[in-house]
């Protein structure tokens, strides 16, 4: 996936960009409007993420730019202003949500995700292993015994298993991606959820495994 | 019938001195607890104002009435001259009533039954009439047979001057020298019509006798000596009338000269208030309507018995006081002494 | 508008009263000009027609006069006296003087003549017999060429009607006085209202228009008000210059608080997810935590002053709640995703259009939202019910958190109390305040029930209609 983010501070642009990058996704940074109008008429990109506040204008020019070119790339606005007074004009002018300054990555992924969902713009929404599918854009997990639903940390849970099968993850990884870091979890709410996903996953060609002292995997049963 | 008191110190003891007018007759009406008293000085005599007086006192219990009869000559010179101490003036000269309100003789009363007198009845609120008298011509019934009663002056002159052997010395009139009636209605006649001097001329021929009262003119006529009495008060006439006949009272279609009883309370007056109750009683509606039964005076309210549309109602104003100039006086006074006097 | 200039203002007087006044003023003089000359011009009138008949009178007398063998000789005409009394029931009293001795009438009747003869009547006013008599004097010469003698005709009447007809025009002249003192205070009342109606038609353009609506008065006004206009547009470019400036404060405020914010808290994270050590990773939460809750506070404090300003300028649109509270939900159900909360919403199928501020709404409707996922625990349920209750449109939201035990609910809407049990949990009492602020703005009110154990309800009532 290949996102642009349109941010003028520096610092915050490339904390952004880390951050996005330790997760593997592709992410291309603008400081201002005109370098934003430039990669997006040469790049196809699958969301943009823009702030408002740009050295060069208002990023709500460029949202009603965009949006009059029929570009049907979703956009998420950052906004450090007041929620109430931009809430109605962002939306109105074809933001398809909006992110306020500071934001939790969790958050921001989630927003990400469901944008994308609801653009139909995930292109591969199935993913199977062992005989067992996961549909991302349903939350559910198939198999031969039937379909079970998945709340949305088993949901995530599951997807970064399958993503990388035979992987091992870390419980202190699965911590990170799981929850916010403003909640206050302990490192046993990692095993409440795996506990939770062999439940579901009983029955299947598929289970996740517990490498000692290491963390958990997804293996297919012999 | 007519006499002469003069009056003295015991009647009208507050002029301390003598007075000089005359007076024809005199009543006084004690009251059972009499606290005041009402002294009326009239020209009406007592026979006619009697039930009036007393009606008044039925209602007024504690006044006594002290009613003096004079001429209207004489009531002139009691309260014009000699300031004579009457509460109430009562008299049918009307030009003389008129000059004493006139020359600041009378005092002004005004009370519910004054306002409701019309304007025409009343002069400077201190002048009111309460009666409506015609002067009437008034005729023996035995002395006209078969001769044609007259309608109008014209006719009476006609009548006299073709019959003068009915007439001679039997035609009877006020002698305007001495009677204050006669002088208004003759100075009123001589204003009305211009056969006045004409008529005057024909009964001075006739040899005409002079009155000084309606009365005795009618009692004229009643004994035969008179044909006819001329400027007669209706009044007394029919008064007379409703208790013996033999008299006819004929209504004059040329014009009927109509004379006002008026009241005045003199400013010399000791009882003025006294005197408004009375002036009130006179111009009561009840007192009124008896006016016509128990007097004879047609009421100043309502219309005159037999109303003609000849009425010729003597109005009360300064006009009247023409008439009571020294001058003119004195020249109508000789006009109409060579005129019946033949001289 | 009307909140800006909220403060009281200080009238000194009214225009219109004191038009009135004044023009009453006017007209009361006037009417006593008026009742004056009234008054002036019928005396008048009346004692001339008084004088003309005494004048008829003595003239008509003076005309009777004649001479008789070196006598002067009168025959007093009727009509001399009677006309005198046609008007009036004025006392007369008239003297023919010839040489000095009377010849008729009254002889204390004197009144000095000149010894010239004279057409022209004369006239004096004296007492006579007590009371105040109009006297008018003709002199005539009567007799032949060889005998002329002068003879004088004095006609005096007294002014008693004189004084009931001044009395009866003085009544007139003051009806006529009042009536038209009536008659010109209703029509400068009138004219008042009218002088100032443009003033109240610009009055009335102002005030009809919106909150935000600050474009220049263009009021149909006459030159007069033209400078009050005039100084009100200006007054009105500043006005929406500094409504502009405060907008954009708070807009940079907000901005220049949260980026370095947001740029210390990505930082962090990346930190976060490269440190293995367990005890630095807690460390840095803590931290992250801190930065957390200051930019909640700092974004509650930014929202609840464009709260201020939004209710301050309040606009009403109609919407449908049922909408609003579908969006709202839309909106935070990815953070409720987060702790697997699910947010479930119901109502009764009734009508819920209301007139409200939308932005305000949302924004208190984000506020308890966010509230009760903040307090919830993960994998727990939120409810919100859309409901009337009597007269009011009802929006209830049911967490099932710790509720707010031991909380003076009345503090809670103060600002920046926090209700005593949210310990670690990230979130500000400003939230409530805010929520608050906007029940209010609405015409409504907040009704929080705790209930042990059970969570917590936050119902917003709206007024209907």
């Amino acid at each position: 996936m290949r996102f642009l983010l349109v941010e003028d501070n520096a610092q915050l642009a490339r904390a952004v960009c880390d951050r996005f990058a330790i997760d593997g996704h592709a992410i291309d940074h603008a400081s201002s409007l005109a370098d934003a109008i430039a990669f997006v008429d040469t790049t196809h990109y699958d969301l943009i993420l823009l702030d408002i506040m740009l050295p060069d204008g208002d990023g709500r020019d460029f949202l009603s730019r965009h949006r009059r070119a029929k570009n049907k790339t979703p956009v998420i606005v950052l906004t450090a202003r007041s929620q109430v007074s931009d809430r109605i004009s962002l939306l109105d002018l074809g933001a398809d949500d909006y992110v306020t300054k500071p934001f939790d990555f969790a958050e921001l992924e989630a927003r990400c995700r469901a944008v994308l969902r609801r653009q139909g713009g995930v292109a591969q929404n199935r993913i199977e292993f062992a005989g067992v599918v996961l549909d991302s854009l349903e939350a559910t997990l198939s198999a031969k015994n039937g379909t079970q639903n998945l709340r949305n940390r088993e949901f995530r849970l599951v997807e970064i298993f399958f993503a990388a099968p035979g992987q091992i993850f870390s419980k202190n990884h699965l911590m990170d991606r799981l929850f916010s870091l403003s909640d206050d979890v302990s490192e046993n709410a990692i095993e409440v959820y795996v506990g939770r996903l062999r439940k579901k996953l009983d029955g299947t060609g598929a289970q996740i495994e517990t490498v000692r002292s290491l963390g958990y995997r997804l293996v297919a049963k012999e | 019938m007519r006499f002469f008191i003069l009056a003295f110190g015991l009647i009208f003891s507050n002029f301390g001195v003598c007075v000089g007018f005359e007076i024809e007759d005199q009543r006084i009406y004690p009251a059972m607890n009499a606290t005041q008293v009402l002294k009326v000085l009239s020209t009406a005599d007592i026979a006619s104002f009697d039930p009036l007086i007393k009606e008044f006192q039925t209602q007024n219990t504690e006044v006594s009435v002290n009613y003096t009869v004079a001429s209207s000559a004489q009531v002139m010179t009691a309260i014009y001259d000699e300031n004579a101490a009457f509460d109430l003036v009562i008299s049918s000269a009307m030009d003389l009533q008129t000059k004493l309100a006139n020359d600041g003789y009378s005092q002004t009363f005004i009370s519910k039954n004054t306002a409701r007198l019309p304007n025409w009845a009343k002069w400077q609120d201190q002048l009111f009439a309460f009666t409506q008298e015609p002067a009437a011509l008034v005729i023996s019934d035995k002395a006209f047979e078969g001769l044609t009663i007259p309608t109008n002056r014209e006719q009476l002159i006609e009548l006299m001057r073709a019959n003068p052997e009915v007439f001679e010395g039997r035609i009877g009139t006020y002698d305007v020298r001495t009677s204050g009636l006669g002088y208004l209605f003759a100075t009123q006649d001589s204003r009305n019509t211009d056969s006045f001097w004409r008529l005057t001329e024909v009964m001075g021929r006739l040899k005409t006798e002079l009155y000084c009262c309606s009365g005795a003119m009618i009692d004229g006529v009643y004994q035969g000596k008179l044909a006819l009495a001329y400027n007669v008060l209706g009044s007394y006439a029919e008064n007379r009338l409703a208790r013996e006949g033999g008299i006819t009272i004929v209504p004059m279609q040329d014009y009927l000269t109509v004379m006002m009883r008026t009241a005045l309370i003199p400013k010399t007056a000791e009882s003025p208030h006294v005197a408004g109750r009375m002036i009130d009683f006179l111009l009561d509606e009840n007192t009124q309507t008896k006016l016509a039964q128990t007097t004879g005076f047609p009421p100043i309210f309502g219309q005159i018995a037999d109303s003609q549309k000849a009425l010729r109602p003597i109005r009360l104003g300064p006009g009247l006081l023409v008439f009571l100039d020294r001058l003119k006086r004195k020249a109508f006074v000789r006009n109409w002494e060579s005129s019946i006097l033949q001289k | 508008m009307k909140a800006i200039f909220g403060t009281t203002l200080i009238t000194r007087g009214s225009m219109q009263r004191r038009l009135v006044i004044q023009l009453s003023l006017i007209a009361f003089l006037l009417s006593l000009l008026l009742f004056l000359i009234v008054q002036g011009v019928a005396d008048r009138a009346a004692s001339d027609t008084q004088d003309n008949i005494l004048a008829a009178s003595a003239i008509s007398i003076a005309d009777a006069l004649y001479s008789e063998g070196g006598q002067v000789q009168l025959e007093l005409p009727y009509s001399a006296l009677s006309m005198l009394g046609t008007i009036s029931e004025d006392r007369v009293f008239y003297r023919v003087n010839v040489d000095g001795t009377t010849l008729t009438g009254y002889d204390d009747l004197v009144v000095s003549a000149r010894s010239d003869v004279s057409t022209q009547a004369e006239f004096s006013t004296f007492s006579y017999r007590g009371e105040p008599v109009r006297a008018v004097s003709v002199t005539r010469s009567v007799g032949s060429q060889s005998q002329r003698t002068l003879v004088q005709v004095v006609v005096a009447q007294t002014r008693l009607s004189l004084a009931q007809i001044s009395y009866r025009i003085t009544l007139w002249a003051v009806a006529i006085g009042v009536a038209f003192f009536l008659v010109a205070t209703g029509l400068s009342l009138w004219a008042a209202h009218n002088a100032l109606a443009p003033l109240n038609r610009v009055a009335s353009a102002v005030t009809r228009r919106g909150p935000n609506d600050l474009r220049p008065v263009r009021a149909e006004a006459p030159a007069e008000l033209a400078p009050l206009v005039s100084a009100l547009n200006s007054f009105i470019v500043r006005l929406s210059a500094s409504l502009a400036r405060s907008e954009d404060f708070i807009a940079e405020a907000a901005h220049r608080v949260r980026t370095p914010l947001a740029t210390v808290r990505t930082q962090a994270e990346v930190i976060h997810r490269s440190l293995q050590h367990s005890k630095n990773k807690s460390a840095l939460r803590e931290m992250i935590r801190a930065i957390d809750e200051s930019s909640r506070s700092a974004g509650q404090l930014l929202d609840h002053a464009m709260v201020n300003f939004r209710a301050d300028q309040f606009q009403a649109v109609d919407i449908d709640l049922r909408e609003l509270v579908a969006e709202t939900v839309e909106r935070l159900s990815p953070t409720a995703e987060l702790k697997d909360i699910a947010i479930s919403v119901s109502d009764t199928g009734e009508d819920f259009a209301f007139s409200a501020d939308p932005i305000l709404l949302q924004n208190a409707l984000r506020n308890v939202l966010d509230n009760a996922i903040k307090y919830s625990p993960p994998d727990s349920d939120i409810l919100v019910k859309l409901f009337h209750d009597s007269n009011f449109h009802v929006i209830s939201f049911h967490d099932q958190g710790r509720g707010f035990e031991g909380l003076n609910l009345e503090n809670h809407f103060e600002r920046f109390k926090r209700g005593s049990n949210v310990g670690d949990i990230v979130g500000s009492g400003l939230g409530l305040t805010i929520v608050n602020e906007v029940a209010r703005a609405h015409g409504g009110h907040v009704k929080i029930t705790s209930n042990k154990g059970e969570g917590a309800c936050v119902s917003l009532f709206l007024p209907l209609a």
